[in-house]
C-alpha cells in the first residue's frame, strides 16, 4: 500500500511538472503583449520598452520559467501585472467565492442525483424513471451559463427574489452571500446532477439484479428495506467515483458561471486575466485548477485500492 | 378598520421619508473593473473613471464642458517666451496619509513621470520639460525646451495626477492622493469603495460621504442594477437598445453625451489598393452614418467626418467633406481600377458597436460592389497582436478614447501606415503653439486635411449613455476626459 502511494505521488509530481511546461509554453505562443494592453493605443514605443523590462518580458523564455517554478517552490506564486498585487492574496480573496460555490453546487447535486437516481432504479419504466430519464437528459444538453441566464431573468428581474449577480461578501452575513450563491449554485449544478443520477440509476439497477439482493427478498426483507440496506450502499461505491472526477467540472463550470452572475471568484479573475493577457495570474491559476484535478484523481486511485484489494497488489 | 388604519400608518411612513436628510452615499456602476488604481502607470480609461480627481488631483482639471481650471495650483504665469511655466499652489493641502502637499511632490510626480523607467502611458505629456525647479514650497517652476500649446491641457490628465514619493509605488493597490476622497477598500472582481476626505482643502463643495464603484459587465446585469436600486448612476451603460426606455421612465435620468472616443474603421493606407485615396474616398462615400449609428448604437451618437472629438472647443463638423453618395463611391471605384469590383476584409474586435458597425459596413459597401469580408479578432489583446503591431489588415474598427489624439495620424509607426508631410508639420505646430485662437484654426485643418485623405473611415462618437436616479444630481452629460467626477454630486432629498 505505501509503495502505491509512494509511486502515485511520483507520477502526480511530475505530471505537475508537465502540465506547468505546457501552460508555460501555451502562453508564450499565445498572441498579445501585456504590456500594450496596460499602455494603450497612444503609448510609445520607449514607454512600452520600459514596461515590458519592469516586468521581466525582455528575458529568456527558460529564465523566465525556472523564476516561476522557483517562486512557486517558495511558495511565491507572483505579483499579478494587472492588479499588482500578490497573486497569492488573490486567488485566496477569490476563493471565498469559489469554493463555497462548488461545495454549494456539489451538494445540490448530490441532493438531486441520489434519491431521484434510486427512484427511477426502484420502479424501472415507471412515471418516476421517465420523468428522471427527461431530465437527466435535458440536464446533460443544456449549458450551465445559458440555465444562469434563464434564472436571473426568472428569480431576479422578473420575481426579484434573488440579486441580479454580483456578492455582497462574506462581512455583509452569511445569509445574504449564501443568498447570491445560490442560484449559480443550482446552474452549476444542474448539469452535474444530471450525470449522476443517471450514473446512480444505472449503479443501482446492476445491484438490484445481483444475487445477494433475490437472497435478501427471499429471506423475507421487504423491498424498500432491502433497497437501504444492500442496494444503496453497494451502488454508491461507482457513485463517489464520478463524484470524485466530476470536480474538476465544477471549477472548470465556475468560469462561466461566475461571469454570468458577476460573481468575483477564481474563474472569472481567469477569464479577465486572459483577456488583459495578466500571464502571472493566468499561469498560476490555470497550474491551481490542473493541481487540484490531478490531486483528486490521486485520491480517487489510492481511494479505489483502498475499496478493492486486487489493485494494491498491482500497483 | 384595520385596513384603512394600515393604509393611514403606510402613507405616515411615506410621507415621513422625505423629511429625512438626504441620502449621501452614492453607487456608481461601471463596465469594466480598472487593472490597479494608478493611473500614472497605466492607459485603461476605467482606472480614469475611478480615480481621477475623486482620488488623485492634478495641477490642473479640465472642466465638465473640456476647459483647463485651476486645481492644486490656484494660478500661474508663463513667461512671454511661452518657455517657462511658474504655479502657485495651493497651500495647507494633505495627502490622504496626512503628509503635506508641497512643490516637492510635484517635481518628484513629474521626475517620476519623464524618467526613462518611467511607464507613463502619456510620457510625451514631459517631453518638452527640460527642468523643474522648487523655488519655495509653494511655488514650482517647469521650463519647456520647446513652446506647447497643449502643456496645461495635458496637466489636467489622469497621467499628470500629483502623488508623494512615499506612497507613490503601491498607488495600483493602495491610492494615496489629495482628492475629496480616501481609498477605502477594493473587493476585487466586484468593487472599489471610497469615503469622503475629512481634511479635504475643499470640504464645503463636497455632498457625499461615501461612493462606492461597482463593476458589472453584462450588458442586462446593468439594467438589472438600475432597476433594483442596486446602484444609483451607471455613467456608460452598455445596452444603448434599452437606453430609450430609461429615457422614458421618469424615475431616471437618461442623457446620451460625448465620450472621446473616436470610432473608426482604420485603413491599411500604405496597402494596395489603399495607397490610392480615390479608393479610400470611394470607401467612405459608400458609408451612410446616419443609417450605421441607427443600427450599431441605436441611434445613439454623433457622427463625425475626421478625428476630433465634438466636446473639444477646436472641433469642426467635417461630415460634409465626404458625404454618402453611392453613385460617386461607385464612380470613384472605376476611376481607379475597380469597375468590376473589390473585394477587401475588415478585423472586427467582439465589441457590440463594432461588430455591429462591421456587418453594417459590409452590407453598404456591397452596394458599392466591394466585398468587405468580416473578420473576427480579439480586444485587446489578439488585435493589438495582428493590427496594432503587424500592421497585418486591411480595414479594422476600433473606437479611440484618448481626448486630443489627432496626433496619432501623425506618427510614422502607427497602424493606418498613413504618411503625409503636410499633415504632420501641422499637427507639430499646432502642439507648439501657444496662442489659443492660432492653435484651434491649427487644428481645424488638420482634421480637415483627415478627411479629405481618409486614412480611416470616420464614424462616429462613442456616445456616453448615462442613466442615474432623477434625484441625483451633479454628475456629468459629457466626458470631454475619461473620468466619473463625483466631487460635487449630491441627492436633491
Amino acid at each position: 500500500m505505501l509503495r502505491l502511494v509512494i509511486t502515485r505521488l511520483v507520477s502526480l509530481a511530475v505530471t505537475l511538472l508537465f502540465v506547468s511546461l505546457a501552460i508555460f509554453l501555451i502562453l508564450e505562443v499565445l498572441p498579445g503583449d501585456p504590456a500594450a494592453i496596460m499602455l494603450g493605443t497612444a503609448a510609445r514605443e520607449d514607454t512600452l520598452a520600459a514596461l515590458r523590462q519592469e516586468l521581466g518580458l525582455d528575458q529568456p523564455a527558460l529564465l523566465r520559467y525556472l523564476q516561476w517554478i522557483g517562486g512557486i517552490f517558495q511558495g511565491d506564486l507572483g505579483t499579478s501585472i494587472t492588479y499588482k498585487m500578490p497573486v497569492s492574496t488573490l486567488v485566496a480573496e477569490r476563493m471565498n467565492v469559489t469554493l463555497p460555490l462548488s461545495l454549494l453546487a456539489i451538494l445540490i447535486s448530490t441532493a438531486l442525483a441520489l434519491p431521484l437516481g434510486v427512484a427511477a432504479a426502484a420502479r424501472r419504466d415507471g412515471p418516476v424513471d421517465r420523468a428522471v430519464l427527461v431530465f437527466s437528459q435535458l440536464g446533460v444538453a443544456v449549458p450551465n451559463f445559458w440555465i444562469g441566464l434563464l434564472f436571473i431573468l426568472f428569480f431576479s428581474t422578473w420575481l426579484g427574489w434573488f440579486p441580479a449577480g454580483g456578492f455582497p461578501g462574506w462581512n455583509a452575513g452569511v445569509g445574504p452571500a449564501l443568498q447570491a450563491l445560490l442560484l449559480p449554485a443550482v446552474a452549476l449544478a444542474l448539469p452535474q446532477a444530471a450525470v449522476l443520477t443517471r450514473v446512480t440509476r444505472s449503479a443501482t439497477l446492476e445491484v438490484i439484479g445481483a444475487d445477494f439482493v433475490r437472497t435478501a427478498r427471499a429471506k423475507g426483507v421487504d423491498k424498500s428495506a432491502t433497497l437501504r440496506r444492500h442496494v444503496v450502499p453497494n451502488a454508491l461505491i461507482p457513485v463517489t467515483t464520478i463524484l470524485g472526477l466530476q470536480l474538476s467540472f465544477f471549477f472548470g463550470g465556475a468560469i462561466l458561471v461566475e461571469n454570468v452572475f458577476n460573481l468575483p471568484g477564481l474563474g472569472r479573475l481567469a477569464y479577465q486575466a486572459l483577456n488583459q493577457r495578466d500571464l502571472v495570474v493566468i499561469k498560476d491559476i490555470v497550474l491551481i485548477f490542473s493541481g487540484l484535478v490531478i490531486v483528486v484523481n490521486f485520491l480517487v486511485d489510492i481511494g479505489y485500492a483502498i475499496l478493492d484489494p486486487r489493485l494494491r497488489s498491482r500497483a | 378598520m384595520t385596513k384603512r388604519l394600515l393604509t393611514a400608518a403606510l402613507l405616515l411612513s411615506v410621507s415621513a421619508l422625505p423629511a429625512l436628510a438626504a441620502k449621501t452615499s452614492l453607487v456608481v456602476g461601471m463596465p469594466i473593473e480598472p487593472p490597479g488604481l494608478d493611473p500614472t502607470i497605466a492607459a485603461p480609461v476605467a482606472i480614469r473613471e475611478v480615480t481621477w480627481v475623486n482620488l488623485y488631483e492634478g495641477l490642473v482639471r479640465i472642466d465638465r464642458s473640456g476647459k483647463v481650471q485651476p486645481l492644486l495650483a490656484k494660478s500661474w504665469e508663463v513667461s512671454p517666451d511661452g518657455l517657462s511655466y511658474t504655479f502657485r499652489l495651493q497651500e495647507g493641502v494633505k495627502f490622504h496619509d496626512g503628509s503635506t502637499f508641497d512643490s516637492a511632490d510635484v517635481k518628484f510626480a513629474f521626475d517620476r513621470a519623464r524618467d526613462p523607467k518611467s511607464t507613463n502611458a502619456q510620457k510625451q505629456i514631459f517631453a518638452p520639460i527640460t527642468s523643474i525647479e522648487t523655488p519655495d514650497p509653494a511655488t514650482v517652476v517647469i521650463r519647456l525646451k520647446e513652446t506647447s500649446g497643449n502643456f496645461l491641457y495635458y496637466l489636467g490628465w489622469g497621467d499628470a495626477v500629483i502623488v508623494a514619493p512615499e506612497t507613490a509605488a503601491n498607488n495600483a493597490a493602495n491610492p494615496v492622493g489629495t482628492g475629496p476622497f480616501k481609498f477605502k477598500s477594493w473587493t476585487r472582481g466586484d468593487r472599489v469603495e471610497l469615503t469622503k476626505n475629512p481634511d479635504y482643502w475643499q470640504k464645503d463643495k463636497v455632498k457625499l460621504e461615501s461612493v462606492t464603484f461597482r463593476f458589472i459587465s453584462d450588458a442586462q446585469a446593468q439594467v438589472a442594477a438600475l432597476r433594483a436600486g442596486d446602484v444609483d448612476a451607471f455613467p456608460n451603460l452598455g445596452a444603448p437598445e434599452l437606453f430609450a426606455e430609461f429615457q422614458k421612465d421618469n424615475r431616471f435620468k437618461a442623457v446620451a453625451g460625448n465620450t472621446e472616443g473616436e470610432t473608426v474603421a482604420g485603413i491599411n493606407s500604405a496597402k494596395k489598393p489603399f495607397d490610392d485615396v480615390r479608393v479610400r474616398r470611394a470607401l467612405m462615400h459608400a458609408v451612410d452614418r446616419k443609417a450605421l449609428i441607427e443600427g450599431a448604437y441605436s441611434g445613439f451618437g454623433q457622427p463625425i467626418g475626421s478625428f476630433f472629438s465634438p466636446n473639444n472647443p477646436a472641433f469642426v463638423d467635417t461630415t460634409n467633406v465626404i458625404p454618402y453618395d453611392v453613385e460617386k463611391a461607385k464612380a470613384l471605384l472605376k476611376e481607379a481600377g475597380h469597375g468590376n469590383g473589390l473585394s477587401i476584409t475588415i478585423k472586427s474586435p467582439q465589441m457590440a458597436y463594432a461588430s455591429r458597425s462591421a456587418e453594417l459596413l459590409s452590407a453598404m459597401m456591397a452596394e458599392v460592389g466591394v466585398d468587405l469580408k468580416i473578420i473576427p479578432t480579439e480586444f485587446p489583446a489578439k488585435w493589438i497582436e495582428e493590427v496594432f503591431k503587424n500592421k497585418d489588415y486591411d480595414v479594422t474598427i476600433v473606437s479611440h478614447t484618448e481626448p486630443l489624439d489627432i496626433e496619432i495620424f501623425a506618427r510614422d509607426s502607427y497602424y493606418f501606415n498613413y504618411k503625409n508631410e503636410k499633415f504632420k508639420a501641422l499637427v507639430a505646430e499646432a502642439a507648439k503653439t501657444t496662442d489659443e485662437k492660432a492653435r484651434f484654426a491649427k487644428y481645424a485643418e488638420a482634421q480637415k486635411i483627415l478627411a479629405e485623405d481618409v486614412p480611416a473611415l470616420f464614424l462616429f462618437q462613442l456616445p456616453k449613455l448615462g442613466v442615474w436616479n432623477a434625484k441625483v444630481q451633479g454628475l456629468w452629460e459629457n466626458s470631454p476626459i475619461p473620468s466619473n467626477d463625483v466631487t460635487e454630486v449630491s441627492w436633491s432629498e
